[in-house]
């Protein structure tokens, strides 16, 4: 007779959702997935606006690899490097990988900053990465602060293996969602009220789903918070050389290197971690590149043990050594890919400006607009919203990402991607929603005056609460004994 | 609680307690709680023994009972006298047996009277801890998680406030990790375990390596690898095939146009259908015609490393154990418990049996860590064995299902090594192959496979998960996107891959190269009179040389390593690396050597042996 495994003899990771993906949010993916849009065999399919991919500048790295094959080690220029490359296994990385990646960081900062070869370990991109710090920097039920709306993504790359909590700092409208100094104070000191052991803050600077970045001041009393506090600062950072637009882009790196450079000396480098990765910069999701920058020397030998577990192939790191060591590519590359996207967020919102519908103003990088759809919502509510977006994707055919999935604390804001489509379709994906507007032409006109919405800044989050206490994948609330340490 | 007191005052002949007043264990100063709490835990038994109901009205007090903080009592000045001498405060009795007298006396007796009754010392000391532990159960399940704005009570400067606790730990924190930041940067304790230099020999071993490797010509000197299993045998025919079927691998094949997009975008986690389908041949041809492998079944990651760890991850909650027979790979430590929390339990096998799984030992091993409590989710092994290149009987095979159907645990194998055969005595089966057949419940059975060995690529980083449960398959593909392998190499493997003429003649020259290797070289250790355990697959061999050990023990087996790495400048793995209970045996990769090296690594052996008969 046999015995059936039943679901009690797996892990509570592989039978819980910890992944995320039964949320509504993902039938925006499958609504896509079983019906794409294509110019010529399916014209009225879904068109894909929530990837937020870099699609602008392919023809610039074609045209450079048909100049280099050698780089690929698979022609036959490039064979004879071919043997060295296939046993490379160390988990430092090609030593030219990481020399090309590091310049090309200083490169996407302006060379303002320079970056150390030898603090680059690899990751399986920045999901791989962020989880990669996690596991460093947090115990499980230990927390990391995060602004909202953040990447929904986090929930999952953060939490689900680590154990680790994330404790939301409500942004709101009102002054464009920015971070301010007291929202980011009260949320900690909420956590520490609530005996949440707050070991960092994650900043995703350019934002992700806001495409604004943080301004050097702002960025200095963040450091200085997080320094004063004795937690750690995590800046993703993934996003950065998609800044097209003034004002000019502020690494925490050069916040860092001013510290330094000014003999102040003020902040702890310890405390400051960087997350990167090729996907949205270079527009290389596939080849799963990710970056863990830390000035943290056993954060960097921890990560770097951690690395076996998403190296990224040698054969790609061959190929990234030799395409961003060109200078003269990564030059053009850059400019172009600004250029570009400058363009596309011009010729997007301007689209959209037409029909009244606005974007978040202050925004200059990224991917994405951060589109304002209040006005269309029958009532100030996440209810309404999600009704909006199913009318979105299945009559408009959009697959645009709802402000709720970015834990956004007003209902009726919604990401848009631009980047991962040609001209043409971006062209009917605005005359779609243009069509659309027509039909709620009564619901656009009113202009109504809205007030923001902030009355629960400083309310903490039940849910996150029971879960850190009452979680059942946290190993500590089986003994109280062992909860009793400080 | 009714029971215990019952319990109680049958060990007590003698029952004293009297009707405790509040004060003597409750004290209203929360700091003295937290000394009595720490210090002493006479008054447990006793404060049960009274009545449970007390419990609940001193409910407010848990926050310093759950968290007594050293360093801010010691700075109350108060705190010395109080406790160490007798109080000045008139209402709270000392803590300590011998200034107690009158009321303190009685906290004693009870304790006495348990430790002096039958259960002696075990249940004098167990029955006041499992005491406070229900005690501090209690409170925490009575405990309601309140808003701290609505706090009933209200922090109060007078110190006895029951607050006092929380607020005192608070300030305390923040005092300590101030602006100065004089204070370590706190990372999280796994990270520092992490962080922490491996002292295994095996990872000593590479690194030493690393800083000084041999080249033939650039650096004869240096340390030879035998410790990294690695195969550089068939370069010659993956280059030729390169040179052959050129710009294919990068660019998407069959002479389509130059493009990027099916590789730079995001391309399913999980690997692509199209290298599973081709993976999935390759399997069945390495594996023997006899099984075909399901690409649905399977998902691809970046390596061997964290297919283990995602399939860990999957099985087996932070706690819990899998039972491994020894020796077993060094990595499996790494890559198995660093992150996922979940234990290996050596299952000891012996030279005797010619170090083969035997189910009366893996029975012997799962009871007792049964005993220890442990949660036994599965066993893990590797066949072909790495380190000793053994393979698994068919009869083995069966016995392991059967005992793994029996305690409703998993299968893993690790079958990594399974095309890298070199023996004609033993025919390798995999255990896909065994559960064919329908009487196994196929769910608990999952394998582990890669190219990095079979194939030698390591460096392209390709890993497969392949498993008979849905549950398992689904969590797996979505733990990928933490570790997936990049595009251009699974479009390169697709083409390789698929080209089935090559790998018919990869697998076969592979084999006989390797057989040749290890002809040549355990014919060179036996001519030093070092015997090599009976082996059929691997690229390594499991080395006797406890003939050429000074102390039979772990500590004799190092320090021939030792010579081994320092004089003779080779570096194999000893076997307490990988956990063997047997001193003495060492494994020795060779298929990372060429041919004409061979004579000098057993020179270099033979130097150190002579050393060691020599006396030195």
């Amino acid at each position: 007779m046999v015995f059936k495994l039943n679901n009690q003899l797996l892990s509570r990771m592989a039978i819980g959702d910890g992944h995320g993906e039964n949320s509504s949010y993902f039938d925006g993916w499958k609504a896509y997935d079983s019906d794409p849009y294509h110019h010529q065999n399916n014209p009225d399919g879904v068109i894909q606006m929530g990837l937020a991919e870099n699609q602008l500048c392919f023809d610039k790295v074609e045209e450079w690899l048909k100049k280099n094959p050698a780089a690929s080690i698979c022609t036959p220029e490039g064979v004879a490097g071919f043997k060295d490359v296939a046993i490379f296994q160390d988990y430092h990385g090609l030593p030219q990988f990481r020399n090309a990646v590091a310049k090309f960081m200083g490169k996407v900062r302006g060379d303002r900053v320079s970056f150390d070869p030898d603090r680059i370990v690899m990751a399986g991109g920045a999901t791989g990465a962020h989880e990669t710090v996690a596991f460093c920097l947090a115990d499980p039920g230990e927390a990391l602060l995060v602004p909202t709306p953040y990447y929904p993504g986090f929930d999952r790359d953060l939490r689900w293996r680590t154990g680790v909590q994330l404790v939301p700092i409500e942004c709101d409208s009102a002054n464009n969602f920015k971070l301010r100094m007291e929202d980011l104070e009260a949320a900690y000191e909420m956590a520490k009220l609530n005996n949440i052991r707050v070991k960092g803050l994650l900043l995703t600077n350019p934002s992700n789903p806001l495409g604004t970045i943080l301004d050097g001041d702002t960025l200095r009393n963040i450091a200085a918070f997080t320094n004063e506090n004795n937690i750690h600062l995590i800046c993703d950072e993934i996003y950065s050389a998609t800044v097209f637009g003034k004002p000019d882009y502020v690494s925490i790196a050069e916040i860092v290197d001013e510290d330094r450079k000014s003999g102040r000396n003020v902040l702890n480098l310890d405390l400051i971690h960087i997350v990167y990765s090729l996907s949205k910069d270079m527009g290389f999701p596939g080849l799963r590149v990710g970056i863990v920058y830390s000035y943290n020397d056993v954060v960097v030998s921890c990560a770097r043990k951690m690395s076996s577990f998403g190296l990224v192939s040698a054969q790609t790191q061959h190929m990234i050594g030799s395409m961003l060591s060109d200078a003269e590519f990564v030059e053009e590359f850059l400019g172009a890919n600004r250029a570009r996207l400058a363009e596309r967020h011009g010729a997007f919102t301007g689209g959209l400006g037409r029909v009244g519908i606005r974007c978040l103003r202050s925004s200059n990088a990224g991917l994405f607009v951060w589109m304002d759809l209040r006005r269309l919502l029958k009532e100030q509510s996440v209810e309404a919203e999600t009704a909006l977006w199913r009318v979105i994707i299945n009559e408009v055919k959009l697959n645009v990402s709802p402000g709720s999935s970015f834990h956004c604390s007003e209902p009726g804001w919604f990401r848009v991607c631009f980047a991962n489509m040609d001209d043409e379709t971006m062209e009917v994906a605005l005359g779609r929603i243009r069509a659309f507007v027509a039909k709620h032409k009564e619901a656009m006109k009113p202009a109504r005056k809205l007030c923001a919405q902030s009355s629960l800044k400083l309310s903490f989050s039940g849910r996150i609460y029971d879960e850190f206490i009452m979680s059942p994948r946290s190993p500590i609330p089986q003994s109280p004994l062992v909860r009793a340490r400080t | 609680t009714g029971s215990l007191q019952n319990f109680l005052n049958h060990q007590k002949p003698n029952p004293r307690p009297q009707p405790q007043s509040r004060n003597l264990f409750f004290p209203s100063h929360p700091l003295y709680f937290q000394r009595t709490a720490t210090l002493s835990l006479t008054p447990f038994p006793l404060l049960f023994s009274s009545s449970t109901l007390t419990l609940s009205t001193y409910f407010p007090l848990t926050p310093s009972l759950r968290s007594p903080s050293p360093q801010r009592v010691s700075r109350d000045p108060r705190r010395g006298p109080m406790t160490e001498s007798p109080s000045s405060e008139p209402e709270p009795p000392s803590p300590k047996p011998r200034a107690a007298a009158g009321n303190g006396m009685r906290l004693v007796v009870p304790l006495q009277g348990v430790v002096q009754g039958r259960g002696g010392l075990i249940l004098g000391s167990l029955i006041p801890c499992a005491l406070f532990y229900f005690l501090q159960l209690y409170l925490k399940r009575h405990r309601s998680p309140k808003p701290p704005a609505s706090s009933s009570n209200p922090p109060s400067p007078s110190s006895s406030s029951p607050n006092l606790g929380d607020l005192a730990r608070t300030s305390s924190r923040s005092n300590l990790l101030g602006r100065g930041s004089i204070v370590p940067v706190r990372l999280s304790s796994r990270g520092m375990a992490i962080a922490k230099p491996n002292d295994s020999p095996y990872y000593v071993g590479l690194d030493k390596v690393a800083g000084d490797p041999f080249h033939r010509v650039d650096n004869p000197e240096g340390i030879i690898q035998l410790g990294l299993s690695e195969n550089t045998l068939c370069f010659d025919l993956i280059e030729r095939w390169m040179k052959e079927n050129l710009m294919d691998s990068l660019m998407g094949g069959d002479g389509a146009e130059l493009s990027i997009n099916g590789m730079a975008t995001y391309q399913p986690f999980d690997g692509l259908m199209e290298l599973k389908v081709a993976m999935a041949d390759f399997m069945s041809r390495v594996m023997g015609k006899g099984v075909s492998f399901d690409p649905s079944q399977m998902v691809l990651m970046a390596g061997a490393t964290p297919a283990i760890e995602i399939l860990t991850f999957c099985l087996a909650d932070h706690g819990n154990a899998f039972l491994i027979p020894t020796p077993y790979y060094p990595g499996f430590d790494r890559d198995i418990k660093f992150r996922t929390g979940v234990e290996l339990i050596p299952v000891h096998c012996r030279s005797t049996d010619n170090f083969m799984l035997t189910v009366t030992a893996l029975d012997q091993a799962y009871n007792q860590a049964r005993k220890r409590g442990l949660k036994v989710r599965g066993i893990l092994f590797s066949n072909p064995s790495n380190p000793v290149g053994n393979i698994l009987s068919r009869e083995t095979l069966y016995e392991l299902l059967d005992f793994a159907q029996e305690k409703n645990i998993h299968i893993i194998s690790d079958e990594i090594f399974a095309g890298s055969l070199y023996g004609t005595a033993e025919e390798f089966v995999s255990v896909a192959e065994i559960i064919e057949g329908e009487e196994f419940d196929k769910s608990r059975v999952h394998i582990i496979y890669g190219l990095s060995k079979d194939l030698s690529l390591p460096g392209f980083r390709v890993g497969v998960v392949y498993s008979y449960n849905e549950n398992v398959l689904a969590a797996a593909k979505r733990l990928t996107r933490f570790s997936s392998i990049s595009a251009p190499t699974q479009r390169l493997l697709i083409s390789m891959l698929s080209d089935a003429k090559f790998i018919e003649e990869y697998i076969e020259t592979n084999r006989k190269r390797i057989r040749r290797m290890y002809d040549l070289f355990v014919g060179g250790l036996d001519q030093l009179g070092i015997r090599c355990a009976k082996s059929s697959g691997g690229l390594y061999c499991w080395a006797d040389m406890s003939i050429l050990i000074a102390l039979y023990s772990e500590k004799g087996e190092l320090e021939l390593w030792d010579k081994l790495l320092n004089v003779g400048k080779v570096n194999v793995t000893p076997g307490s690396a990988c956990h063997c209970i047997e001193p003495g045996w060492f494994r020795c990769c060779f298929t990372a050597l060429a041919e004409e090296d061979v004579p000098l690594v057993m020179e270099r052996i033979g130097k150190v042996a002579e050393m060691c008969k020599s006396g030195h």
